[in-house]
């Protein structure tokens, strides 16, 4: 709740997260908000212009732009996010350890991570889909299996000047085990910097999603993708630049979204700001304010 | 009651295939019985604190061994809410996400007390170190350096240790504050017959504490010495030491 208002009070930050949710909420919810069946064709609606029955009006094989919107929010953001939370829940269970245990653990850990990290990221996903084949569940299964090395890197970092700090000291001295070390210190204070660093690349990672989907090796047809539309859009991009504009504008408005976001959140969960009486502080400082007003007056 | 013997530490400099091996303590042994204050004098880098981390069982001895009423102090069980710590920063001694109700509570789960009792014995302790329960609620960023360290000393007393090693405790204090909280470590070592490590860099603070002082330097201990016979030390450290705190 503290944290929410946190980021209530940053105003762009709060419009992003209500662009975020109801970016999500709309894609949980595709076919019930959704106007018409996404796959529907109307030939006799090609390239229709905007209308009251299809607001975005209509792709190349008139079906409604806007239904293919609101259900390519599937694989552009809810299946990247799970793909998201899959890596760095990896990343963080080996990051924990790593950073955690130190020592020999760690040197192995890391040099498997360092492995990893030595491939590319796009190239190991072309050469993935170029064994597994094209499709999004491949895609998917590309970047779990490429990002969660760089978050095990992050939380790795993390997590080692945590396990420096005397509370943790102290807690080993008293005889706490390892576990709920871990569970009860570990974990929530280095909550916040996984919290961040999963949200920019979340940003990045709807991009190349939508990126892989242009290049036609991401979700095949007749299923909606924001890439994919971009793609299907490209060959009239100059008589109808309209159909271009709504997957583009969309996938702009919510990757911003999603890095102010990310920015806010850095801000909004820092342990600093928590207060055992926050009411009381806003009003001392109305008063100290009212009181520099008669000193200048 | 604390025994240790022959105790050496090395670090490893650098990376993984580093050859360069750094000699941090050489030869350690001095023992510590019940209810005694010894203190461990040294410059930085003197090794105290590493020796102070090997007293707590976080850390192994390359050699050496370490008893605590006779086991083995790498033993969790055996430390069990039975060896306490109060360490310097006190901006990293507790959970920044914990109130300090939170942070007292912690040692007390290992007692497996009830709830009641667990709330009564957070008021009991806030008080015994000089602070009232409006405490309880505050987070660690909102507690002064004092008070940090009141509510850290609170924690070390909660499970009623043998011992309570304080490495530095006081030598990020002011000097007011200093003395408040030595008088607090007085007379709460009177009420719970505790043993105290004083690990510290400053000899008027050991001498106004403790029974008995050690001195190290580079990792070897220069001379132990009771308070009472802290003049008449006989290594020319010892001598340079004290001279320094004279003028």
């Amino acid at each position: 709740m503290n944290m929410l208002k946190q980021i209530l009070k940053d105003r762009l930050a709060g419009v992003s997260l209500f662009i975020v949710a109801i970016t999500i909420a709309a894609g949980a919810f595709a076919p019930w908000l959704a106007p018409h069946d996404p796959n529907h064709i109307h030939m006799e609606l090609r390239y229709a212009g905007p209308s009251w029955d299809f607001p975005l009006g209509n792709d190349h094989l008139g079906r409604d732009v806007l239904s293919r919107l609101i259900f390519g929010i599937r694989p552009s953001v809810l299946y990247v996010f799970a793909a998201l939370l899959a890596s760095v829940c990896m990343g963080a269970i080996v990051g924990f350890i790593a950073g955690y245990f130190r020592g020999r653990t760690d040197a192995v850990l890391m040099r498997v991570v360092d492995a990893m990290l030595s491939f590319p990221g796009y190239v190991l996903t072309l050469a993935l889909i170029g064994m597994l084949g094209v499709g999004l569940e491949n895609i998917l299964i590309a970047f779990v299996l490429s990002k969660w090395a760089w978050f095990a890197r992050i939380i790795r970092t993390s997590v080692m000047q945590i396990a420096e700090t005397d509370y943790i000291k102290y807690s080993k001295t008293i005889g706490v085990g390892h576990l709920s070390i871990m569970a009860r210190h570990i974990v929530p204070v280095s909550l916040p910097d996984i919290a961040v660093i999963a949200s920019s690349a979340f940003g990045s990672m709807v991009l190349q999603i939508s990126g892989f989907s242009f290049l036609g090796l991401g979700i095949q047809a007749p299923h909606a993708e924001w890439g994919m539309m971009l793609n299907e859009a490209r060959t009239v991009m100059f008589s109808k630049p309209e159909l271009m504009l709504a997957p583009g504008l969309t996938i702009i408005l919510v990757v911003s979204a999603i890095n102010f976001l990310s920015d806010a959140l850095q801000g909004a969960l820092d342990p600093k700001l928590m207060s055992s009486k926050a009411k009381f502080q806003a009003r001392t400082a109305v008063s100290a304010a009212r009181l520099q007003g008669k000193e200048v007056a | 009651m604390l025994s240790v013997e022959g105790v050496e530490k090395f670090y490893k400099k650098g990376g993984l295939f580093a050859r360069d091996i750094q000699h941090v303590l050489k030869n350690i042994s001095f023992s510590c019985g019940d209810g005694e204050c010894l203190g461990i004098i040294g410059e930085s880098g003197s090794g105290k604190s590493t020796l102070g981390r090997l007293l707590l069982g976080i850390e192994q001895p390359a050699r050496g061994t370490i008893r605590f009423d006779g086991a083995n102090v790498m033993d969790r069980g055996a430390r069990s809410g039975r060896i306490s710590a109060v360490f310097q920063d006190y901006t990293s001694s507790m959970n920044p996400f914990f109130r300090v109700e939170e942070v007292i509570k912690e040692p007390l789960r290992l007692r497996k007390i009830g709830h009641q009792a667990v709330q009564d014995k957070i008021d009991q302790l806030l008080h015994q170190v000089g602070l009232n329960s409006t405490y309880r609620k505050k987070y660690p960023h909102e507690l002064s350096g004092g008070e940090a360290q009141r509510v850290s000393l609170a924690r070390a007393v909660a499970t009623e240790p043998k011992l309570i090693v304080l490495d530095e405790a006081i030598s990020s204090l002011d000097g007011s504050v200093q003395i408040q909280v030595l008088d607090l470590l007085r007379s709460l070592r009177q009420l719970y017959n505790m043993s105290y490590i004083f690990i510290t860099h400053d000899i008027q603070a050991a001498a106004y504490l403790c029974d008995s002082v050690l001195i190290i330097r580079d990792g070897q201990i220069e001379e132990m010495a009771k308070i009472e016979q802290l003049k008449n030390v006989q290594s020319a450290y010892a001598k340079k030491l004290l001279r320094m705190i004279m003028t």
